[in-house]
C-alpha cells in the first residue's frame, strides 16, 4: 500500500517498461494545476446550469452546454500543449507574434460587431476572439524576444524594445475598442519585464508615466475637448467610485453586483437569490459570474473559488521556479501575472473595490475563447512543468 | 514557494529569486485583500445587503378598499358606495421619445379638459412620491371618454382605466353638512396620529361624520406585492403577498332619516338661512341636525369646475357651514329658560313672586321696552313665559347684573363653551360676562365696562351672547331631564358588513346640575302654556298640535339683519323625550318661521312615525 503510494508520487526514473500513465506523461504533470483548472471550469458550468436555466427561451442549458464543450476541448488542448516542449515556440516568436498582431487586425476588417465593438470573428458554432488567445500568444513572443535580445543595445533601449512589442498589440485591442484586454495585454507585457529582470528604476519610470498618462487621460484630455476614452469606458473605470442608483449608470449595475454578493451571506441564498436571478446584475454569465456565486452559494462557495485561484496561481508560480530554462521562467511568469491581474481585477470590480473594464474571471466566465485560451495557458504551465521533471530524471538518469 | 533545492530550476539565480518572491508576495496581498472584501460584504454586512436586495426585487401595489356605508338610526342608507372608473397614467408605457410623448399628453390633456402644463405637473408631483406607480390624472371619467380611449388605444400607449370607489347619496343633499365628504388626504394631515400608515394620495374623510368616524369608515386597502426584474417587471409566479381590500366598517348614525327630512323641507320652504336640531334629552342622540342652505356632497366625488369652486367656496350664504354646530348667534327670548332657572336657584325669583310690567323697564336712564310696545301689568313667572313679557326678566337681569349667577347657570347649561359633539366644526360660542367685559375694557378693546344693561340684554338673549341652536338644544334638554348636561351625537354604532354590532356609541354626560325639581316643573309649565296656552307666543302653531308640548319661541335682533326667528320646543309635556331647537336667520318673529319648521319636525317625529311602526318613542307616546 504504501510502496504503490509511493511509486505513484514519484515515479520510478528507471522503468524499463513504461506503464500508461508514464506513456501518458502524467507523472510529469503537475496534477494540482491540472486539477484546479479542471474543478474552477466545473464549478462554471454548475454555476451556469443553476442561474442562467431561464436566460435563452426555449433552451435552458445554452450556456451550460457551450461552456461544457469549451471546458472539455480546452482540457484537451491543455494535454496536447503539455506533450509539446515549449522552448519550441521560442523559436516561432516572430511567427507567433506576427500572427497575433495580424489576427487582432483582421478583426477590423472581418470582424463581428458586438455592442459597437468588433473583437471577434463569428465561426460556424462559434465566435473566435482573437484578442483572447493573443494573451497567450503575447507571453510566448515577447519571452522570446527577451531572452534573444537580453545581450544587443544598453538596457533603456530593451526596455523601450520590450515596452513597445508588449503596446503594439495592447494598442491594437484597444481600439476595437476593447480596454479590458488591452489592460491584460499591459499587466503581461510588465510580468514578462519583470521576471526578464528589467532594473527598478525602469519600472519607476514606467510607473510614472502611466499616472502620468491616466490623469491625461481621464482629467487633461476630456478637458481640452480630446476625450481618449469612449463616454462608458470612462464611467466605467470611475463608476466604482461613485455608486449610483440610476439603472443606466455603471455605478448601479457595480452597487448591484455588491448587493448581490452580501446578500449570499454566509452561506448563499441558493435558488432564492434574486439579484442575479431578476437581472439586476447584468453580465451574469460573463463578467459578473463571481456575484452569481457569491449571491447562491455565499462566502463558503465564492471563498472556495478564491481558493481555486490560489492554488492556480501558486502553481504557476512553483512552475516558474522550477522551469530548466529561463524561456520557461519569464513564459510562466507572464502566465502567472496574467491569471493573476485578471483574477484580481474582475473579482476586484465585482466586490466593488475595482473599476468595471470587461476583463473575464478565467474559466469562471463563459466564453469559448477565454476558456479555450486559459487552457492553453495551463498547457504551456503544464509543458514547462514537465521539461523540468524530463530534465530531472535526466540528470538522474544520465 | 518553497522548494527544495535539488527541484530548482537551473534557470535561477539569485536577482531572480528575489524578484519571484517579491511576485509571490504582490500575489499574496491581492488575495488577502479580496478575502477581507469577500468576508467583509457576506459575513459582515450580509444582513445589509440581503435587506437591500429584498427591497430590490418586490414592488407593492395597493387596492382602494370601500369606504362603510353611513346608515341612519333605521337602518336607512344615506351614504353609500359606487365604482366610477379612474383615468391613469402609467409613466412606463409612455413613448420613450419625447416629440411623442408630448403629443400624447397634449392629447390627453384635451381630452380630460386640463392643461398640459397642470397635466406634467400632477404627474410629476405623483412620481416624486410614487415613483415608477400609475399616475391617477382624473377620478370619475364618463364612460364614453373611457370607450374613446378603449377604441384608440394605439393612440394612447401607457393611458389605463382603474375601477375606484366614491361616495353615493341616495338622498341628495340631506344632510350634507352633518355627513360630510371624501377627499384625498392633505401633506399637513399625514403628519396626525391618526393617519397613521396612510400614503399621498389615500381618501379620507372631510368634514362631518365622515371625518370623526373615518378610522372606522375608511378600510384597509389590499396589499399585492409582486416580484420584479431590474426593469420593473412582474416575473412569472411572482406573487409574493396578496391581501385582498377590507371594505371600512358601516356607522350607524342617531339620525331619523324622516325627522331630518322633515327638517329640511321645513327650512328649505322657508328658503331662508338657518339650522335646527333635534336630539334626545335623555342620551343626547340627535336624530336630526340640518342647515339650509345645503349642497349635493357627491360634488366632491369629483373635481369641481371653477363655477362650482365659486358656488360652494365663495359664496356669502355659506352652504357648507352647518348653522346648527357653527352659527353664531343671539337666541332672543328662548333664553329666558336659562334666566328664569338662574333666578330661581338662586332665590331672587319664586313661582309667586309678582314683577310689575308698565311696558318698559328703565335703569340709569335707559329704557327697555317690551317686544311690540305691550304691557301686561302685574305678573308670576308662568303668565310671564307664556306671554314672553320682556320686563319681568329685565328685572331678574338688571337684578343679577353683578351676581353672575345668570352666566353661571348659562355657563353650567353649556352656553359659550365646547359641547363635546362628535362632529368638527362646531363653535364655542360666547356668553358674556362681568369679566369678560371689563378685561376687554382694560386692555382698551371696547369702550365700556360691564353694566346692567349688559345683563338686561343678556336675560333676553340679546346684546353680545352668540351661541347656536345646539347650544341652546343642550340648555332646554339640561332642565328637561333634571340635570344632565347630554353629550350630544350623532355616532350611534358601528356595525360589519353582516350587520352585526363591533362598537357602540354612549358618550356619557358631559356634567351633572343640581336642579330644585320644582324650578324645572314651574319653568316646564310656562313653556307649556307659552305653546299650547290660549294666549301664548306660539299657539298659533302649536295649539292644536295633539301632543302635549312645552316650546319657547325668540326673535333675536342681529345688528345688519332683520330679526332673526327661534323656536325651542321640548315635547312631549310634561316629561319630554326630545328637544327641538331651530333658527332661521332674518325670519322675523319666533311663532313666524322657526316655530312652524320645529311642527314639521315633531310631526315627522310623533305621527309620520306612530303610524309606520311602533315609533322612536317606544309605543307609548306621551
Amino acid at each position: 500500500m504504501y510502496a504503490t503510494r509511493a511509486r505513484r508520487a514519484r515515479p520510478e526514473p528507471f522503468a524499463v517498461h513504461p506503464g500508461i500513465a508514464e506513456r501518458l506523461g502524467l507523472p510529469y504533470m503537475d496534477g494540482s494545476l491540472a486539477l484546479s483548472a479542471a474543478a474552477l471550469v466545473a464549478f462554471s458550468v454548475f454555476t451556469l446550469a443553476q442561474a442562467t436555466k431561464h436566460d435563452v427561451p426555449g433552451s435552458p442549458y445554452y450556456y451550460v452546454d457551450r461552456q461544457a464543450i469549451y471546458g472539455v476541448l480546452g482540457i484537451i488542448a491543455m494535454y496536447l500543449l503539455t506533450r509539446i516542449d515549449y522552448s519550441r515556440f521560442r523559436e516561432l516568436r516572430v511567427g507567433i507574434y506576427t500572427f497575433l498582431c495580424v489576427s487582432i487586425s483582421l478583426v477590423f476588417v472581418f470582424g463581428f460587431a458586438a455592442r459597437g465593438s468588433r473583437r471577434s470573428f463569428e465561426l460556424p458554432f462559434f465566435s473566435f476572439q482573437p484578442s483572447e488567445l493573443g494573451k497567450v500568444l503575447l507571453v510566448l513572443a515577447l519571452a522570446g524576444f527577451v531572452i534573444d535580445g537580453a545581450r544587443s543595445g544598453s538596457d533603456w533601449q530593451r526596455t523601450v524594445r520590450y515596452l513597445c512589442l508588449g503596446l503594439a498589440p495592447a494598442a491594437l485591442v484597444f481600439m476595437q475598442p476593447d480596454l479590458g484586454t488591452a489592460l491584460v495585454f499591459g499587466a503581461i507585457t510588465l510580468a514578462v519585464m519583470y521576471v526578464g529582470g528589467v532594473r527598478w528604476t525602469h519600472f519607476a519610470v514606467i510607473g510614472a508615466a502611466f499616472v502620468a498618462m491616466t490623469v491625461a487621460v481621464l482629467v487633461l484630455a476630456p478637458a481640452v475637448g480630446t476625450p481618449v476614452l469612449k463616454g462608458y469606458q470612462e464611467q466605467r473605470l470611475t463608476s466604482f467610485l461613485h455608486p449610483s442608483a440610476d439603472p443606466s449608470d455603471a455605478g448601479y449595475q457595480q452597487n448591484q453586483a455588491k448587493i448581490a454578493i452580501g446578500s449570499g451571506e454566509k452561506t448563499g441564498r441558493g435558488d432564492r437569490a434574486t439579484q442575479t436571478r431578476l437581472n439586476f446584475v447584468p453580465e451574469r454569465h460573463t463578467d459578473f459570474i463571481f456575484a452569481v456565486i457569491g449571491e447562491r452559494y455565499g462566502f463558503m462557495g465564492a471563498a472556495l473559488v478564491l481558493s481555486l485561484y490560489a492554488l492556480l496561481i501558486w502553481r504557476a508560480l512553483r512552475i516558474v521556479t522550477l522551469s530548466k530554462n529561463s524561456y520557461g521562467t519569464l513564459v510562466a511568469g507572464g502566465i502567472a501575472g496574467m491569471l493573476l491581474f485578471q483574477v484580481f481585477v474582475n473579482v476586484g470590480m465585482n466586490l466593488g473595490i475595482m473599476p468595471i473594464t470587461g476583463i473575464p474571471l478565467p474559466l469562471m466566465s463563459y466564453g469559448g475563447s477565454s476558456v479555450l485560451a486559459t487552457f492553453v495557458a495551463v498547457g504551456v504551465l503544464q509543458s514547462i512543468h514537465m521539461q523540468a521533471r524530463l530534465s530531472q530524471k535526466g540528470r538522474f538518469a544520465w | 514557494m518553497y522548494l527544495r533545492s535539488d527541484e530548482r530550476g537551473p534557470a535561477m539565480n539569485k536577482r531572480l529569486t528575489v524578484r519571484l518572491a517579491l511576485f509571490g508576495g504582490i500575489a499574496v496581498a491581492l488575495f488577502a485583500i479580496l478575502f477581507l472584501r469577500l468576508w467583509l460584504l457576506q459575513v459582515l454586512d450580509g444582513e445589509k445587503y440581503l435587506a437591500e436586495a429584498k427591497n430590490n426585487r418586490t414592488r407593492s401595489f395597493l387596492t382602494s378598499a370601500p369606504r362603510g356605508k353611513i346608515l341612519d338610526r333605521n337602518g336607512k342608507v344615506l351614504v353609500a358606495n359606487r365604482t366610477s372608473l379612474a383615468l391613469q397614467v402609467n409613466p412606463r408605457k409612455l413613448p420613450v421619445d419625447p416629440a411623442q410623448r408630448h403629443a400624447e399628453l397634449a392629447r390627453l390633456a384635451e381630452l380630460t379638459h386640463s392643461t398640459l402644463k397642470r397635466l406634467r405637473r400632477t404627474m410629476h408631483e405623483e412620481l416624486k412620491l410614487a415613483p415608477a406607480a400609475p399616475v391617477t390624472l382624473r377620478q370619475d371619467v364618463g364612460h364614453d371618454l373611457v370607450y374613446y380611449l378603449q377604441e384608440n388605444q394605439d393612440r394612447f400607449p401607457g393611458v389605463e382605466t382603474q375601477r375606484v370607489f366614491v361616495r353615493a347619496y341616495p338622498d341628495g343633499t340631506l344632510a350634507a353638512q352633518l355627513l360630510g365628504s371624501v377627499g384625498e388626504i392633505d401633506p399637513k394631515e399625514l403628519k396626525e396620529p391618526r393617519f397613521h400608515g396612510l400614503r399621498p394620495g389615500d381618501k379620507i374623510g372631510q368634514e362631518g361624520v365622515e371625518d370623526t368616524y373615518d378610522h372606522y369608515l375608511r378600510g384597509r386597502p389590499g396589499l399585492t406585492r409582486i416580484q420584479v426584474d431590474a426593469l420593473g417587471e412582474p416575473t412569472p409566479n411572482g406573487r409574493l403577498v396578496s391581501k385582498p381590500p377590507a371594505p371600512g366598517d358601516n356607522l350607524k348614525l342617531s339620525i331619523n332619516e324622516e325627522v331630518q327630512a322633515a327638517g329640511e323641507a321645513g327650512m328649505a320652504a322657508r328658503g331662508l338661512p338657518g339650522g335646527f336640531i333635534t336630539m334626545d334629552v335623555h342620551s343626547g342622540e340627535i336624530l336630526a341636525l340640518g342647515s339650509f342652505p345645503t349642497f349635493e356632497p357627491a360634488l366632491f366625488t369629483r373635481p369641481l369646475t371653477q363655477a362650482q369652486v365659486e358656488e360652494t367656496y365663495n359664496n356669502p350664504a355659506a352652504p357648507l357651514t352647518d348653522r346648527a354646530t357653527a352659527g353664531y348667534y343671539p337666541t332672543g327670548s328662548t333664553f329666558k329658560l336659562i334666566t328664569a332657572t338662574a333666578a330661581l336657584e338662586s332665590g331672587i325669583l319664586t313661582p309667586s313672586r309678582s314683577i310689575f310690567d308698565g311696558g318698559a323697564y328703565t335703569v340709569g336712564g335707559e329704557s327697555f321696552k317690551n317686544a311690540g310696545g305691550a304691557a301686561y301689568g302685574s305678573l308670576t313667572l308662568v303668565p310671564a313665559l307664556e306671554v314672553s313679557d320682556d320686563v319681568f326678566f329685565y328685572t331678574l337681569g338688571a337684578e343679577m347684573w353683578d351676581t353672575g349667577q345668570l352666566q353661571h347657570w348659562a355657563h353650567a347649561f353649556g352656553i359659550g363653551r365646547p359641547s363635546g359633539i362628535d362632529l368638527p366644526g362646531a363653535v364655542e360660542g360666547l356668553l358674556p360676562s362681568q369679566h369678560w367685559r371689563n378685561q376687554l375694557y382694560k386692555e382698551g378693546n371696547t369702550e365700556r365696562p360691564w353694566s346692567v344693561g349688559d345683563n338686561i340684554q343678556l336675560a333676553t338673549g340679546q346684546g353680545d351672547l352668540q351661541t347656536n341652536p345646539l347650544q341652546m338644544a343642550i340648555a332646554y334638554a339640561t332642565l328637561a331631564n333634571g340635570g344632565t348636561v347630554v353629550t350630544p351625537h350623532v355616532g350611534k354604532e358601528v356595525t360589519d358588513a353582516a350587520g352585526r354590532v363591533l362598537k357602540e356609541f354612549a358618550p356619557p354626560p358631559q356634567r351633572h346640575v343640581k336642579i330644585n325639581p320644582a324650578t324645572r316643573s314651574v319653568i316646564l309649565e310656562g313653556l307649556h302654556d307659552a305653546a299650547q296656552g290660549a294666549s301664548g307666543t306660539s299657539y298659533a302653531v302649536f295649539g292644536g298640535f295633539p301632543t302635549p308640548v312645552a316650546g319657547k319661541t325668540g326673535t333675536a335682533q342681529r345688528v345688519g339683519h332683520a330679526d332673526q326667528s327661534w323656536y325651542i320646543v321640548l315635547a312631549p309635556y310634561p316629561n319630554p323625550k326630545i328637544v327641538t331647537a331651530v333658527t332661521i336667520e332674518e325670519g322675523g318673529f319666533g311663532a313666524e318661521s322657526a316655530a312652524p319648521v320645529a311642527l314639521d319636525i315633531l310631526e315627522a317625529y310623533f305621527h309620520k312615525h306612530a303610524t309606520a311602526s311602533a315609533g322612536p318613542n317606544g309605543g307609548s307616546p306621551g
